[in-house]
Protein backbone atom coordinates (compact mmCIF):
# COMPACT_ATOMS: atom_id res chain seq x y z
CA UNK A 1 0.00 0.00 0.00
CA UNK A 2 1.50 3.31 -1.02
CA UNK A 3 1.22 5.73 1.81
CA UNK A 4 -0.50 8.73 0.32
CA UNK A 5 -1.45 11.39 2.83
CA UNK A 6 -5.06 12.49 2.99
CA UNK A 7 -5.00 14.76 6.03
CA UNK A 8 -1.98 16.47 7.48
CA UNK A 9 -1.82 18.43 10.68
CA UNK A 10 1.28 20.40 11.48
CA UNK A 11 2.11 21.93 14.86
CA UNK A 12 -1.54 22.34 15.87
CA UNK A 13 -2.18 24.03 19.21
CA UNK A 14 -5.60 24.56 20.67
CA UNK A 15 -6.31 26.62 23.73
CA UNK A 16 -9.40 27.01 25.87
CA UNK A 17 -9.46 30.72 26.53
CA UNK A 18 -10.66 30.62 30.06
CA UNK A 19 -8.96 31.96 33.14
CA UNK A 20 -6.33 30.57 33.43
CA UNK A 21 -6.06 29.40 29.79
CA UNK A 22 -5.91 25.65 29.20
CA UNK A 23 -3.51 24.43 26.54
CA UNK A 24 -5.57 21.42 25.52
CA UNK A 25 -3.56 20.54 22.42
CA UNK A 26 0.08 21.53 22.13
CA UNK A 27 2.05 21.39 18.90
CA UNK A 28 0.50 18.23 17.51
CA UNK A 29 1.63 17.05 14.09
CA UNK A 30 0.26 13.97 12.40
CA UNK A 31 -0.34 12.59 8.95
CA UNK A 32 -3.29 10.41 8.08
CA UNK A 33 -2.80 8.22 5.03
CA UNK A 34 -5.45 7.14 2.58
CA UNK A 35 -7.45 4.19 3.82
CA UNK A 36 -5.56 3.70 7.06
CA UNK A 37 -6.88 3.37 10.57
CA UNK A 38 -5.00 5.68 12.87
CA UNK A 39 -5.68 5.02 16.53
CA UNK A 40 -5.58 7.96 18.90
CA UNK A 41 -5.16 6.69 22.44
CA UNK A 42 -5.27 8.66 25.65
CA UNK A 43 -7.19 9.16 28.84
CA UNK A 44 -9.84 11.70 29.66
CA UNK A 45 -8.55 15.22 29.55
CA UNK A 46 -5.60 14.46 27.27
CA UNK A 47 -7.01 16.56 24.44
CA UNK A 48 -7.95 13.82 22.01
CA UNK A 49 -11.51 14.97 21.46
CA UNK A 50 -10.41 18.61 21.23
CA UNK A 51 -7.92 17.63 18.54
CA UNK A 52 -10.62 15.76 16.63
CA UNK A 53 -12.89 18.79 16.79
CA UNK A 54 -10.01 20.93 15.54
CA UNK A 55 -9.42 18.67 12.54
CA UNK A 56 -13.08 19.01 11.65
CA UNK A 57 -13.24 22.75 12.42
CA UNK A 58 -15.88 22.18 15.04
CA UNK A 59 -14.24 24.15 17.83
CA UNK A 60 -16.49 26.60 19.60
CA UNK A 61 -15.47 29.42 21.89
CA UNK A 62 -13.76 29.42 24.34
CA UNK A 63 -11.72 26.86 22.36
CA UNK A 64 -9.45 28.43 19.78
CA UNK A 65 -6.81 27.04 17.48
CA UNK A 66 -3.88 29.27 18.26
CA UNK A 67 -1.37 27.89 15.80
CA UNK A 68 -0.64 25.26 13.22
CA UNK A 69 -1.96 24.22 9.85
CA UNK A 70 -4.32 21.48 8.78
CA UNK A 71 -4.33 20.45 5.13
CA UNK A 72 -6.78 18.09 3.46
CA UNK A 73 -5.34 16.52 0.34
CA UNK A 74 -8.29 16.39 -2.01
CA UNK A 75 -8.25 14.93 -5.51
CA UNK A 76 -8.85 18.45 -6.84
CA UNK A 77 -5.98 19.92 -4.84
CA UNK A 78 -5.05 20.70 -1.28
CA UNK A 79 -7.54 22.39 1.01
CA UNK A 80 -6.30 24.67 3.75
CA UNK A 81 -8.73 23.65 6.48
CA UNK A 82 -7.85 26.44 8.90
CA UNK A 83 -8.62 29.13 6.34
CA UNK A 84 -12.05 27.78 5.39
CA UNK A 85 -15.19 29.76 6.03
CA UNK A 86 -18.78 30.04 4.89
CA UNK A 87 -19.77 27.78 2.00
CA UNK A 88 -16.28 26.38 1.56
CA UNK A 89 -16.30 25.20 5.19
CA UNK A 90 -19.74 23.67 4.72
CA UNK A 91 -18.48 21.77 1.67
CA UNK A 92 -15.54 20.48 3.69
CA UNK A 93 -17.38 19.29 6.77
CA UNK A 94 -19.16 15.97 6.47
CA UNK A 95 -18.39 15.88 2.74
CA UNK A 96 -14.65 15.36 3.15
CA UNK A 97 -14.35 14.58 6.83
CA UNK A 98 -17.26 13.20 8.82
CA UNK A 99 -17.48 12.34 12.44
CA UNK A 100 -19.09 9.78 14.68
CA UNK A 101 -19.44 11.58 17.97
CA UNK A 102 -18.79 10.38 21.46
CA UNK A 103 -21.98 9.16 23.09
CA UNK A 104 -23.50 9.20 19.65
CA UNK A 105 -26.12 6.80 20.89
CA UNK A 106 -27.75 9.93 22.16
CA UNK A 107 -26.87 12.26 19.33
CA UNK A 108 -29.74 11.33 17.05
CA UNK A 109 -32.65 13.72 17.17
CA UNK A 110 -35.34 11.95 19.24
CA UNK A 111 -38.28 13.59 17.46
CA UNK A 112 -37.16 12.88 13.89
CA UNK A 113 -37.33 9.55 12.12
CA UNK A 114 -34.10 8.00 10.87
CA UNK A 115 -35.25 8.71 7.35
CA UNK A 116 -35.79 12.41 7.99
CA UNK A 117 -32.36 12.71 9.59
CA UNK A 118 -30.59 11.06 6.70
CA UNK A 119 -32.66 13.14 4.30
CA UNK A 120 -31.46 16.22 6.09
CA UNK A 121 -27.86 15.40 5.22
CA UNK A 122 -28.67 15.10 1.53
CA UNK A 123 -30.89 18.15 1.33
CA UNK A 124 -28.16 20.24 2.90
CA UNK A 125 -25.16 18.88 1.05
CA UNK A 126 -26.64 17.49 -2.18
CA UNK A 127 -29.43 19.90 -3.11
CA UNK A 128 -29.54 18.42 -6.61
CA UNK A 129 -30.79 15.03 -5.42
CA UNK A 130 -34.44 14.19 -5.97
CA UNK A 131 -36.74 12.74 -3.35
CA UNK A 132 -36.66 9.20 -4.77
CA UNK A 133 -32.89 9.31 -5.10
CA UNK A 134 -32.52 10.41 -1.48
CA UNK A 135 -34.80 7.65 -0.26
CA UNK A 136 -32.92 5.05 -2.29
CA UNK A 137 -29.56 6.23 -1.00
CA UNK A 138 -30.81 6.27 2.61
CA UNK A 139 -32.02 2.69 2.26
CA UNK A 140 -28.72 1.69 0.70
CA UNK A 141 -26.79 3.26 3.57
CA UNK A 142 -28.76 1.40 6.22
CA UNK A 143 -28.14 -1.81 4.32
CA UNK A 144 -24.42 -1.03 4.30
CA UNK A 145 -24.23 -0.78 8.08
CA UNK A 146 -26.33 -3.88 8.63
CA UNK A 147 -29.65 -2.32 9.60
CA UNK A 148 -32.75 -3.48 7.79
CA UNK A 149 -33.86 -0.64 5.44
CA UNK A 150 -37.42 -1.13 6.71
CA UNK A 151 -36.24 0.61 9.90
CA UNK A 152 -35.93 3.91 8.01
CA UNK A 153 -39.24 5.10 9.40
CA UNK A 154 -38.24 4.24 12.97
CA UNK A 155 -37.54 6.86 15.60
CA UNK A 156 -34.33 6.60 17.65
CA UNK A 157 -36.08 5.32 20.77
CA UNK A 158 -37.36 2.35 18.80
CA UNK A 159 -33.83 1.22 18.04
CA UNK A 160 -31.34 -0.56 20.29
CA UNK A 161 -28.10 1.14 21.24
CA UNK A 162 -26.14 -0.85 18.69
CA UNK A 163 -28.60 -0.01 15.92
CA UNK A 164 -28.49 3.69 16.78
CA UNK A 165 -24.74 3.55 16.57
CA UNK A 166 -24.98 1.90 13.16
CA UNK A 167 -27.37 4.63 12.01
CA UNK A 168 -24.82 7.22 13.16
CA UNK A 169 -22.17 5.47 11.10
CA UNK A 170 -24.54 5.41 8.11
CA UNK A 171 -24.97 9.17 8.48
CA UNK A 172 -21.23 9.65 8.61
CA UNK A 173 -20.89 7.55 5.44
CA UNK A 174 -23.68 9.36 3.62
CA UNK A 175 -21.55 11.70 1.54
CA UNK A 176 -18.78 9.21 0.89
CA UNK A 177 -16.11 11.06 2.90
CA UNK A 178 -12.43 10.32 2.61
CA UNK A 179 -11.91 10.55 6.35
CA UNK A 180 -14.09 9.48 9.25
CA UNK A 181 -13.26 10.58 12.76
CA UNK A 182 -14.70 8.22 15.33
CA UNK A 183 -14.65 9.50 18.88
CA UNK A 184 -15.19 6.59 21.28
CA UNK A 185 -17.78 5.13 18.89
CA UNK A 186 -18.43 1.97 20.86
CA UNK A 187 -17.52 2.77 24.45
CA UNK A 188 -21.09 2.78 25.74
CA UNK A 189 -21.98 -0.50 24.04
CA UNK A 190 -21.82 -4.07 25.19
CA UNK A 191 -18.73 -5.96 24.14
CA UNK A 192 -20.51 -8.32 21.78
CA UNK A 193 -22.34 -5.47 20.05
CA UNK A 194 -19.14 -3.45 20.02
CA UNK A 195 -17.37 -6.28 18.24
CA UNK A 196 -20.04 -6.39 15.53
CA UNK A 197 -19.73 -2.68 14.90
CA UNK A 198 -15.94 -2.70 14.80
CA UNK A 199 -16.09 -5.52 12.28
CA UNK A 200 -18.58 -3.50 10.23
CA UNK A 201 -16.29 -0.46 10.25
CA UNK A 202 -13.34 -2.58 9.12
CA UNK A 203 -15.42 -4.17 6.37
CA UNK A 204 -16.71 -0.83 5.11
CA UNK A 205 -13.23 0.58 5.08
CA UNK A 206 -12.01 -2.27 2.88
CA UNK A 207 -14.91 -1.65 0.56
CA UNK A 208 -15.08 2.13 0.47
CA UNK A 209 -11.47 2.99 1.22
CA UNK A 210 -11.95 5.82 3.70
CA UNK A 211 -9.39 6.56 6.37
CA UNK A 212 -10.34 6.43 10.03
CA UNK A 213 -9.10 8.30 13.06
CA UNK A 214 -10.28 6.06 15.87
CA UNK A 215 -10.25 7.72 19.27
CA UNK A 216 -10.50 5.65 22.43
CA UNK A 217 -8.79 4.87 25.71
CA UNK A 218 -9.05 1.17 24.92
CA UNK A 219 -5.49 0.49 23.84
CA UNK A 220 -5.86 -3.29 23.37
CA UNK A 221 -8.69 -2.65 20.92
CA UNK A 222 -6.62 -0.09 19.02
CA UNK A 223 -3.69 -2.46 18.80
CA UNK A 224 -5.98 -5.06 17.34
CA UNK A 225 -7.52 -2.91 14.63
CA UNK A 226 -5.22 0.05 13.85
CA UNK A 227 -2.45 0.41 11.32
CA UNK A 228 -0.73 3.07 13.39
CA UNK A 229 -1.33 4.44 16.86
CA UNK A 230 -0.70 7.87 18.34
CA UNK A 231 -0.55 8.04 22.13
CA UNK A 232 -1.62 11.35 23.58
CA UNK A 233 -0.78 12.76 27.00
CA UNK A 234 -1.52 16.24 28.29
CA UNK A 235 -2.13 17.72 24.86
CA UNK A 236 0.87 16.20 23.14
CA UNK A 237 1.45 13.13 21.06
CA UNK A 238 4.14 11.34 23.03
CA UNK A 239 4.49 8.36 20.73
CA UNK A 240 3.35 7.58 17.20
CA UNK A 241 4.21 4.30 15.55
CA UNK A 242 2.93 1.11 13.93
CA UNK A 243 0.40 -0.72 16.07
CA UNK A 244 2.71 -3.67 16.33
CA UNK A 245 5.68 -1.62 17.50
CA UNK A 246 3.52 0.23 20.04
CA UNK A 247 2.50 -3.15 21.39
CA UNK A 248 5.79 -5.01 21.30
CA UNK A 249 8.35 -2.28 21.84
CA UNK A 250 6.74 0.81 23.36
CA UNK A 251 9.23 3.62 23.86
CA UNK A 252 7.55 6.23 26.01
CA UNK A 253 6.98 5.60 29.71
CA UNK A 254 3.33 6.62 29.41
CA UNK A 255 2.69 4.15 26.60
CA UNK A 256 4.17 1.44 28.77
CA UNK A 257 2.02 2.48 31.68
CA UNK A 258 -1.10 2.52 29.55
CA UNK A 259 -0.30 -0.94 28.20
CA UNK A 260 0.30 -2.22 31.72
CA UNK A 261 -3.14 -0.96 32.74
CA UNK A 262 -4.76 -3.70 30.74
CA UNK A 263 -4.27 -7.14 32.21
CA UNK A 264 -3.81 -9.79 29.58
CA UNK A 265 -6.90 -11.87 28.92
CA UNK A 266 -5.23 -15.15 28.11
CA UNK A 267 -1.57 -14.55 28.91
CA UNK A 268 0.47 -14.39 32.08
CA UNK A 269 -0.70 -12.60 35.15
CA UNK A 270 2.24 -10.25 35.00
CA UNK A 271 2.89 -8.04 37.99
CA UNK A 272 -0.43 -8.45 39.67
CA UNK A 273 -0.79 -7.91 43.33
CA UNK A 274 -3.23 -10.72 43.70
CA UNK A 275 -1.25 -13.79 44.62
CA UNK A 276 -2.50 -17.28 44.04
CA UNK A 277 -0.62 -18.77 46.99
CA UNK A 278 -2.93 -16.99 49.42
CA UNK A 279 -5.89 -18.69 47.88
CA UNK A 280 -4.40 -22.10 48.29
CA UNK A 281 -4.44 -21.48 52.03
CA UNK A 282 -7.99 -20.19 51.92
CA UNK A 283 -9.36 -23.13 49.99
CA UNK A 284 -7.53 -25.65 52.16
CA UNK A 285 -9.03 -24.33 55.38
CA UNK B 1 -37.89 -17.72 59.66
CA UNK B 2 -34.33 -17.52 60.86
CA UNK B 3 -33.45 -21.17 60.74
CA UNK B 4 -29.79 -21.69 61.39
CA UNK B 5 -28.80 -24.71 59.35
CA UNK B 6 -25.19 -25.67 59.89
CA UNK B 7 -22.38 -24.01 61.75
CA UNK B 8 -19.98 -24.16 58.82
CA UNK B 9 -22.37 -22.29 56.57
CA UNK B 10 -20.14 -19.23 56.84
CA UNK B 11 -20.68 -17.11 53.77
CA UNK B 12 -23.16 -15.03 51.84
CA UNK B 13 -25.35 -17.38 49.93
CA UNK B 14 -27.73 -16.73 47.07
CA UNK B 15 -30.08 -19.69 46.93
CA UNK B 16 -32.27 -20.21 43.85
CA UNK B 17 -32.81 -16.52 43.31
CA UNK B 18 -35.61 -15.62 40.92
CA UNK B 19 -36.70 -12.13 40.02
CA UNK B 20 -39.48 -11.53 37.51
CA UNK B 21 -40.62 -8.21 36.16
CA UNK B 22 -44.04 -7.58 34.71
CA UNK B 23 -43.89 -5.76 31.41
CA UNK B 24 -46.95 -4.09 30.03
CA UNK B 25 -47.74 -3.87 26.35
CA UNK B 26 -50.84 -1.70 26.37
CA UNK B 27 -53.56 -3.89 27.85
CA UNK B 28 -51.53 -7.06 27.70
CA UNK B 29 -48.64 -8.00 29.85
CA UNK B 30 -45.75 -10.40 29.85
CA UNK B 31 -43.12 -11.54 32.28
CA UNK B 32 -39.42 -10.86 32.03
CA UNK B 33 -37.26 -13.29 33.95
CA UNK B 34 -34.48 -10.91 34.96
CA UNK B 35 -32.93 -13.49 37.26
CA UNK B 36 -33.84 -17.14 36.80
CA UNK B 37 -32.68 -19.56 39.47
CA UNK B 38 -29.29 -18.22 40.42
CA UNK B 39 -27.32 -19.82 43.24
CA UNK B 40 -23.83 -19.23 44.56
CA UNK B 41 -22.01 -18.67 47.83
CA UNK B 42 -19.43 -15.99 48.57
CA UNK B 43 -16.99 -17.26 51.17
CA UNK B 44 -14.91 -14.97 53.38
CA UNK B 45 -11.64 -14.10 51.70
CA UNK B 46 -12.84 -15.15 48.28
CA UNK B 47 -13.83 -13.16 45.22
CA UNK B 48 -16.50 -14.25 42.80
CA UNK B 49 -16.77 -12.42 39.49
CA UNK B 50 -20.17 -12.17 37.88
CA UNK B 51 -19.73 -11.37 34.20
CA UNK B 52 -22.24 -10.74 31.46
CA UNK B 53 -23.64 -8.08 29.20
CA UNK B 54 -26.05 -5.37 30.21
CA UNK B 55 -29.48 -6.84 30.69
CA UNK B 56 -28.09 -10.19 31.75
CA UNK B 57 -29.38 -9.65 35.28
CA UNK B 58 -26.07 -9.26 37.06
CA UNK B 59 -26.95 -5.91 38.65
CA UNK B 60 -30.30 -7.28 39.76
CA UNK B 61 -28.46 -10.04 41.60
CA UNK B 62 -26.28 -7.39 43.26
CA UNK B 63 -29.29 -5.38 44.32
CA UNK B 64 -31.00 -8.47 45.72
CA UNK B 65 -27.93 -9.29 47.81
CA UNK B 66 -27.82 -5.71 49.09
CA UNK B 67 -31.55 -5.99 49.89
CA UNK B 68 -32.34 -3.11 47.56
CA UNK B 69 -34.56 -5.33 45.50
CA UNK B 70 -37.10 -7.97 46.51
CA UNK B 71 -37.00 -11.51 45.20
CA UNK B 72 -39.83 -13.28 43.43
CA UNK B 73 -38.62 -16.51 44.98
CA UNK B 74 -35.44 -17.90 46.47
CA UNK B 75 -33.50 -16.56 49.40
CA UNK B 76 -30.37 -14.83 50.56
CA UNK B 77 -28.60 -16.38 53.53
CA UNK B 78 -25.88 -14.82 55.61
CA UNK B 79 -23.94 -17.46 57.54
CA UNK B 80 -26.86 -19.80 57.04
CA UNK B 81 -29.42 -17.32 58.37
CA UNK B 82 -32.06 -15.96 56.05
CA UNK B 83 -31.45 -12.28 55.34
CA UNK B 84 -34.06 -10.00 56.90
CA UNK B 85 -36.14 -7.60 54.85
CA UNK B 86 -36.85 -4.80 57.31
CA UNK B 87 -36.21 -3.23 60.65
CA UNK B 88 -33.25 -3.46 62.97
CA UNK B 89 -32.38 -6.90 61.63
CA UNK B 90 -31.97 -5.44 58.16
CA UNK B 91 -29.70 -2.73 59.58
CA UNK B 92 -27.57 -5.41 61.17
CA UNK B 93 -27.46 -7.31 57.88
CA UNK B 94 -26.43 -4.18 56.01
CA UNK B 95 -23.65 -3.48 58.48
CA UNK B 96 -22.11 -6.72 57.17
CA UNK B 97 -23.05 -6.56 53.49
CA UNK B 98 -22.27 -3.35 51.66
CA UNK B 99 -22.27 -2.19 48.09
CA UNK B 100 -19.84 -0.15 45.99
CA UNK B 101 -21.66 1.41 43.07
CA UNK B 102 -20.50 1.94 39.54
CA UNK B 103 -20.60 5.70 39.32
CA UNK B 104 -18.50 7.52 41.94
CA UNK B 105 -19.68 10.82 40.47
CA UNK B 106 -23.28 10.25 41.57
CA UNK B 107 -22.87 7.93 44.56
CA UNK B 108 -21.38 10.62 46.81
CA UNK B 109 -23.37 13.59 48.04
CA UNK B 110 -21.86 16.78 46.59
CA UNK B 111 -23.09 18.76 49.59
CA UNK B 112 -21.17 16.82 52.24
CA UNK B 113 -17.51 16.52 53.09
CA UNK B 114 -15.60 13.29 52.61
CA UNK B 115 -15.34 12.91 56.38
CA UNK B 116 -19.13 13.12 56.68
CA UNK B 117 -19.52 10.32 54.14
CA UNK B 118 -17.47 8.01 56.32
CA UNK B 119 -18.62 9.20 59.73
CA UNK B 120 -22.30 8.87 59.00
CA UNK B 121 -22.38 5.09 58.42
CA UNK B 122 -20.11 4.73 61.48
CA UNK B 123 -22.55 6.67 63.67
CA UNK B 124 -25.61 4.93 62.23
CA UNK B 125 -24.29 1.44 62.67
CA UNK B 126 -22.49 2.11 65.94
CA UNK B 127 -24.84 4.43 67.86
CA UNK B 128 -22.73 4.31 71.00
CA UNK B 129 -19.60 5.51 69.28
CA UNK B 130 -18.51 8.95 70.45
CA UNK B 131 -17.93 11.80 68.02
CA UNK B 132 -14.18 11.68 68.63
CA UNK B 133 -14.08 7.93 68.10
CA UNK B 134 -16.03 8.19 64.88
CA UNK B 135 -13.70 10.87 63.63
CA UNK B 136 -10.61 8.83 64.45
CA UNK B 137 -12.06 5.75 62.85
CA UNK B 138 -13.02 7.71 59.72
CA UNK B 139 -9.49 9.01 59.36
CA UNK B 140 -8.20 5.50 59.84
CA UNK B 141 -10.47 4.24 57.05
CA UNK B 142 -9.33 6.99 54.70
CA UNK B 143 -5.76 5.96 55.34
CA UNK B 144 -6.67 2.36 54.66
CA UNK B 145 -7.96 3.20 51.20
CA UNK B 146 -4.73 5.09 50.61
CA UNK B 147 -6.18 8.57 50.75
CA UNK B 148 -3.16 9.76 52.66
CA UNK B 149 -2.67 11.87 54.60
CA UNK B 150 -6.31 11.59 55.59
CA UNK B 151 -6.32 15.16 56.94
CA UNK B 152 -5.76 16.38 53.39
CA UNK B 153 -8.95 14.70 52.17
CA UNK B 154 -11.29 14.73 55.17
CA UNK B 155 -12.62 18.25 54.78
CA UNK B 156 -12.84 18.22 50.99
CA UNK B 157 -16.02 17.72 49.03
CA UNK B 158 -16.52 15.10 46.32
CA UNK B 159 -16.06 17.54 43.42
CA UNK B 160 -12.52 18.24 44.60
CA UNK B 161 -11.53 14.60 44.13
CA UNK B 162 -10.75 12.61 41.01
CA UNK B 163 -12.87 9.64 39.98
CA UNK B 164 -10.38 7.16 41.42
CA UNK B 165 -10.20 9.02 44.71
CA UNK B 166 -13.98 9.13 44.91
CA UNK B 167 -14.22 5.42 44.33
CA UNK B 168 -11.75 4.94 47.20
CA UNK B 169 -14.06 7.02 49.37
CA UNK B 170 -16.93 4.78 48.28
CA UNK B 171 -14.92 1.74 49.35
CA UNK B 172 -14.09 3.31 52.72
CA UNK B 173 -17.76 4.15 53.14
CA UNK B 174 -18.68 0.54 52.44
CA UNK B 175 -16.16 -0.69 55.00
CA UNK B 176 -17.24 1.81 57.66
CA UNK B 177 -20.19 -0.15 59.11
CA UNK B 178 -17.87 -3.14 59.53
CA UNK B 179 -18.80 -4.91 56.32
CA UNK B 180 -17.39 -8.35 55.71
CA UNK B 181 -19.00 -8.76 52.29
CA UNK B 182 -18.64 -6.21 49.51
CA UNK B 183 -20.82 -6.20 46.42
CA UNK B 184 -18.90 -4.18 43.83
CA UNK B 185 -21.03 -3.42 40.80
CA UNK B 186 -18.70 -2.40 37.94
CA UNK B 187 -16.52 -0.49 40.44
CA UNK B 188 -13.94 0.69 37.91
CA UNK B 189 -15.74 0.91 34.58
CA UNK B 190 -16.26 4.67 34.93
CA UNK B 191 -12.64 5.33 35.84
CA UNK B 192 -9.73 6.21 33.60
CA UNK B 193 -7.85 3.15 32.49
CA UNK B 194 -4.55 3.92 34.18
CA UNK B 195 -6.15 4.16 37.63
CA UNK B 196 -8.45 1.15 37.33
CA UNK B 197 -5.87 -1.37 38.41
CA UNK B 198 -4.97 0.76 41.42
CA UNK B 199 -8.53 0.63 42.71
CA UNK B 200 -8.86 -3.10 41.98
CA UNK B 201 -5.55 -3.78 43.69
CA UNK B 202 -6.78 -1.84 46.71
CA UNK B 203 -9.90 -4.00 46.86
CA UNK B 204 -7.77 -7.12 46.54
CA UNK B 205 -5.45 -5.91 49.32
CA UNK B 206 -8.31 -5.15 51.68
CA UNK B 207 -9.88 -8.43 50.85
CA UNK B 208 -6.74 -10.32 51.76
CA UNK B 209 -5.98 -8.43 54.93
CA UNK B 210 -9.58 -8.40 56.24
CA UNK B 211 -10.79 -11.67 54.79
CA UNK B 212 -13.57 -9.91 52.92
CA UNK B 213 -15.90 -11.80 50.63
CA UNK B 214 -16.29 -9.91 47.37
CA UNK B 215 -18.75 -10.17 44.53
CA UNK B 216 -17.11 -8.40 41.59
CA UNK B 217 -19.60 -7.57 38.88
CA UNK B 218 -18.05 -6.66 35.57
CA UNK B 219 -18.16 -7.06 31.83
CA UNK B 220 -14.37 -7.05 31.64
CA UNK B 221 -13.20 -10.63 31.39
CA UNK B 222 -9.52 -9.84 31.80
CA UNK B 223 -9.88 -8.22 35.23
CA UNK B 224 -12.45 -10.85 36.20
CA UNK B 225 -9.84 -13.49 35.54
CA UNK B 226 -7.07 -11.75 37.45
CA UNK B 227 -9.02 -10.51 40.43
CA UNK B 228 -11.28 -13.39 41.27
CA UNK B 229 -11.14 -17.00 42.29
CA UNK B 230 -14.29 -18.05 40.56
CA UNK B 231 -16.17 -16.69 37.54
CA UNK B 232 -19.90 -16.96 36.94
CA UNK B 233 -21.05 -16.14 33.41
CA UNK B 234 -24.56 -14.81 33.32
CA UNK B 235 -26.76 -14.70 30.25
CA UNK B 236 -30.43 -13.73 30.19
CA UNK B 237 -30.88 -14.23 33.89
CA UNK B 238 -29.18 -17.58 34.09
CA UNK B 239 -25.70 -18.64 35.02
CA UNK B 240 -24.57 -20.51 31.94
CA UNK B 241 -21.05 -21.30 33.06
CA UNK B 242 -19.17 -21.26 36.34
CA UNK B 243 -15.82 -22.40 37.52
CA UNK B 244 -12.30 -21.53 38.48
CA UNK B 245 -11.31 -18.17 36.95
CA UNK B 246 -8.51 -19.50 34.76
CA UNK B 247 -10.52 -22.48 33.59
CA UNK B 248 -13.49 -20.39 32.46
CA UNK B 249 -11.30 -17.99 30.50
CA UNK B 250 -8.78 -20.44 29.07
CA UNK B 251 -11.11 -23.38 28.49
CA UNK B 252 -14.63 -22.05 28.04
CA UNK B 253 -17.36 -24.65 27.65
CA UNK B 254 -20.51 -22.71 26.93
CA UNK B 255 -21.07 -21.08 23.52
CA UNK B 256 -21.97 -17.75 25.11
CA UNK B 257 -18.75 -17.64 27.13
CA UNK B 258 -16.86 -18.16 23.88
CA UNK B 259 -18.81 -15.35 22.21
CA UNK B 260 -17.92 -13.05 25.09
CA UNK B 261 -14.28 -14.04 24.91
CA UNK B 262 -14.11 -13.54 21.16
CA UNK B 263 -15.60 -10.08 21.56
CA UNK B 264 -13.02 -8.98 24.12
CA UNK B 265 -10.17 -6.96 22.66
CA UNK B 266 -6.95 -8.92 22.60
CA UNK B 267 -3.81 -7.18 21.35
CA UNK B 268 -2.27 -10.54 20.58
CA UNK B 269 -4.72 -10.83 17.70
CA UNK B 270 -3.08 -7.80 16.12
CA UNK B 271 -4.11 -7.38 12.49
CA UNK B 272 -6.21 -10.55 12.53
CA UNK B 273 -9.55 -8.82 12.14
CA UNK B 274 -8.23 -6.89 9.15
CA UNK B 275 -7.16 -10.11 7.47
CA UNK B 276 -10.47 -11.78 8.25
CA UNK B 277 -12.41 -8.90 6.77
CA UNK B 278 -10.21 -8.89 3.66
CA UNK B 279 -10.90 -12.55 3.13
CA UNK B 280 -14.57 -11.64 3.26
CA UNK B 281 -15.36 -12.72 6.80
Amino acid sequence: MTAQPVLTAHDVSIEYQVDPPVNAVQGVSLTLHRGEILGLAGESGCGKTTLAYGLNRLLKAPALQTSGEIVFHDAAGDIDVVGLSGDALRRYRWDKVSMVFQGSMNSLNPVMSVKAQLDDVFRTHRPGMGRAERAARSAELLGLVGVDPSRLTAFPHELSGGMRQRVMIAMALALDPKVMIMDEPTTALDVVVQRGIIREIMRLRERLGFAVIFITHDLPLLIEISDRIAVMLEGRIVELDDAERIYRTPQHAYTKRLLASFPSLRGDRGGFVRRRDDEEGASAS
Amino acid sequence: MSDRTTADAEGLEARNLVRDYRIRHGMRGSTLHAVADVSFTIRPGRTIALVGESGSGKSTVARILARLEAVTSGSVLLDGVRAPVRGAALDAYRSRVQMVFQDPFSSLNPFHTILHHIERPLRIHHPRMSAAEARDRAHELLERVQLTPSSKFAERRPHELSGGQRQRVAIARALAPGATYIIADEPVSMLDVSIRLGVLNLLADLQRSDGLGVLYITHDLATARHFSDEILVMYRGEIVERGDADTVILDPQHAYTRTLLDAAADPDRLGQLREEVRRGG
